[in-house]
């Protein structure tokens, strides 16, 4: 757990805020009627979204997560841009984000499943899933974040 | 005009016994359903559980329909429709590298494809080269075409004097200018070359999917009218424009207002035309239209038929012109993605032909049906060969066009037709009112209006308004067995391979002439009289690649950018 984050955090008595949640896209696909739909799900239920337009580069994406302290990362894919995936999760890694959770939606083949699930993503929704059954494993996933995150841990 | 609320006036009905029989049917009705249910369709029109003389009668015959290959074009276009020449069927086809796309070709020609289609990769579509993207990106999605050396290779077994190619294109149109310089090298003269650029509306771009987004919203408008004007002249078969309203409808807005905003956007390329010095009797007979088909059956094929009658009123009225070969509402359809399901993807053959019927109903030109895999995965091949042979069952086997607009007449679609209509142009009025389509796009309202619409639509589903078979309602346990095949992808090896040939392709062309070519395009950029597509055109011959040339382009002409808003 990097400390410097978790003190960040603290400051800022997480229960009263509302999830903060970023949802974008990478890649080269631009299709966004699934990312929108699920922004305006997450903006409805309360939640704080930043929405980008597709095409963003990974370290925009790392960049973007580190300066709004987005809590959870929703990319859309309909078109293969899912394989960059594991490359946005360790550069998140690398700039300390290792703990926010990533999601997926939209098409993605069976056999990619596991690969995204072994690289750390968080849960993939596919074409069917509804709004608020998006909505309510997105707030799960961050309430358990911010758990994790404030969990006394044995050393101290 | 008819009225939305009531389309034709109830007329005097010299039927015997009809008013006393129609209350009895009334009240046997509404005791057996009691309380009646709402129904709207996904336009949002009520619709009412029995069609009769009170609605619409044949006293409007003439006013309504009239005949085939006439005003009002309710019929269609043609006078013998899909009974003297059925449609063409044409399948998107493009994956992985050129070698395999030829390969996928062959094997659905040979299941009865009538027509070439070439859906290029994303890396394509956004106007890079295979050496400018992560290449584990490459080929997923389309075919990867970066020169004259791919084109050749994915057209080897296609006479281009013969076979009708739709080509995935937008401004600049590099996919377009190697076909005309493939066809110069096998010595087929231009004026036999015909197809289409299906790709090249550009407002349906910006305002849904945001693909083949290269140029910024003024720069492609500039490409695009140098294209028409170009291609009108010299390659005379060939259709440069298709206004989709496709895209539209996939990415959220209902039928009647897919219908409306892509007429609306018929209506400023065809002022862009009139404004650059075109002859519009000259260019509207190269125009064509390409739609979404649902699964709402009565709706599309009313959605069609409408949008029939208004463009013949658009082209005589607004233009004045009277010439049909410029009246003619032609159009391509492809069965509807949104409607397909992840879950039982089996059940997705069933969708797609009730689709497919609706556009053939409807009068369309050419069709593409979709894979049962698509809501998985990008087409595998034994899908992709289901979805073909659809199309031969309905045209072959089904009966479908021994009659010509066989539901012409009817007391539903006849009604439909006329209330369709009317919202299709209560939605005109409203992009009209903002100044026209490229302006209505620019302000971001077309978005706004089709982010609407998804939203309500999705609401629907949500709340079980709407039923998905498999997804909610029927929900079963899923067959192993019903799911694709992985896909092949490109190996490592593969990508390699490519890229090798791309940079030795560039190697051995000559560099000074290339570095002039793209200049030329810049240079042409900034004189309004001159025309760029002739430059993108001398560019491919001279060995230019897509990617060198969209990123001159864009230096020149400016980014595009999608008005994002969530």
């Amino acid at each position: 757990m990097d400390s410097a984050i978790n003190t960040a955090r603290s400051q800022r008595s997480p229960a009263e805020r509302p999830p903060k949640v970023l949802i974008t896209k990478i890649g080269l696909d631009g299709h966004d009627r699934g990312s929108r739909l699920v922004a305006s799900y997450l903006r409805d239920a309360g939640m704080e979204v930043v929405y980008t337009g597709p095409w963003q580069a990974i370290d925009h994406v790392v960049a973007l997560a580190v300066e709004e302290d987005i809590e959870l990362i929703g990319l859309s894919s309909l078109a293969t841009d899912h394989m960059l995936v594991p490359q946005l999760i360790e550069a998140l890694a690398a700039a300390g984000l290792g703990e926010v959770p990533v999601v997926v939606g939209g098409i993605v083949p069976d056999e990619d499943e596991r690969l995204l699930c072994d690289a750390g993503v968080a849960r993939i929704y596919h074409p069917g899933s509804g709004g608020h059954e998006i909505v309510e494993g997105i707030r799960g996933l961050i309430e358990a974040a911010r758990d994790a995150a404030f969990a006394p841990t044995t050393e101290s | 005009m008819a009225d939305a609320s009531n389309p034709t006036p109830p007329v005097q009905l010299a039927l015997p016994g009809f008013e006393e029989a129609g209350a009895r049917w009334r009240s046997d009705y509404d005791a057996q359903v009691g309380p009646d249910n709402d129904v709207h369709n996904r336009s949002g029109i009520a619709v009412e559980p029995l069609y009769t003389e009170t609605q619409w009668s044949g006293e409007r015959y003439m006013d309504d329909l009239g005949f085939p290959g006439q005003a009002p074009w309710t019929r269609g276009i043609y006078a013998s429709m899909h009974r003297g020449r059925a449609w063409a069927r044409r399948q998107l086809v493009g994956m992985r590298l050129p070698n395999d796309y030829r390969a996928r070709l062959k094997a659905l020609l040979d299941s009865g494809l009538t027509a070439v289609s070439i859906a290029p990769c994303n890396s394509f579509m956004r106007g890079f080269d295979a050496d400018e993207v992560d290449p584990v990106l490459l080929g997923t999605c389309g075919v990867v075409i970066n020169t004259l050396d791919d084109m050749r290779t994915c057209l080897d077994d296609v006479d281009l004097a013969k076979m009708s190619v739709n080509l995935g294109d937008n401004a600049p149109f590099t996919l377009t200018a190697m076909l005309l310089a493939l066809a110069e090298e096998r010595s087929v003269p231009w004026t036999l070359v015909s197809g289409t650029s299906n790709q090249s509306d550009y407002l349906s771009h910006y305002v849904a999917n945001h693909m083949f987004l290269r140029l910024s919203l003024a720069g492609a408008r500039r490409m695009t009218t140098d294209f028409i004007d170009y291609t009108t002249r010299q390659v005379p078969r060939w259709n440069p424009l298709s206004v989709v309203g496709q895209h539209m409808q996939q990415a959220g807005a209902t039928p009647a207002e897919a219908m409306a905003f892509t007429l609306c956007s018929a209506i400023q390329y065809a002022e862009d035309c009139r404004a650059a010095g075109l002859e519009l009797e000259e260019v509207l007979p190269r125009f064509s239209f390409f739609f979404d088909v649902s699964i709402s059956f009565f709706e599309e094929i009313a959605k069609l038929r409408a949008g029939r009658r208004i463009w013949g009123r658009i082209v005589r009225d607004r233009f004045g012109i009277d010439d049909p070969r410029c009246l003619r509402f032609r159009f391509h359809a492809q069965t509807s993605g949104v409607d397909l399901t992840r879950q039982q993807p089996l059940n997705n053959i069933a969708r797609v032909a009730v689709q497919a019927m609706a556009g053939i109903f409807g009068g369309l030109q050419s069709l593409h049906t979709d894979s049962y895999d698509e809501a998985l995965s990008s087409p595998t091949e034994k899908a992709a060969r289901v979805a073909v042979a659809t199309q031969a069952i309905l045209c072959e086997e089904a009966g479908l066009t021994d009659v010509i607009d066989p539901l012409g007449g009817s007391y539903y679609v006849e009604t439909l037709t006329n209330e369709m209509e009317a919202e299709i142009e209560r939605v005109m009025a409203l992009v009209a009112a903002a100044g026209g389509m490229y302006a209505a796009v620019d302000a971001g309202l077309v978005q706004r209006m089709i982010g609407e619409s998804a939203r309500r639509f999705q609401d629907e589903m949500e709340s079980g308004a709407r039923t998905m078979v498999g997804v909610n309602a029927y929900v079963a346990e899923e067959d192993p067995a019903d799911r694709p095949p992985p896909l092949r992808r490109l190996s490592r090896g593969e990508t390699d391979d490519f890229l090798a040939r791309l940079d030795a392709y560039k190697k051995r062309r000559d560099g000074g002439a290339v570095t002039a070519a793209l200049d030329a395009i810049a240079r042409a950029a900034a004189d309004p009289s001159a025309n760029l597509f002739e430059q993108v055109v001398a560019a491919v011959r001279a060995g230019a690649t897509h990617g060198e040339i969209c990123t001159r382009a864009r230096e020149v002409l400016g980014a595009g950018d999608p008005r994002v808003a969530a």
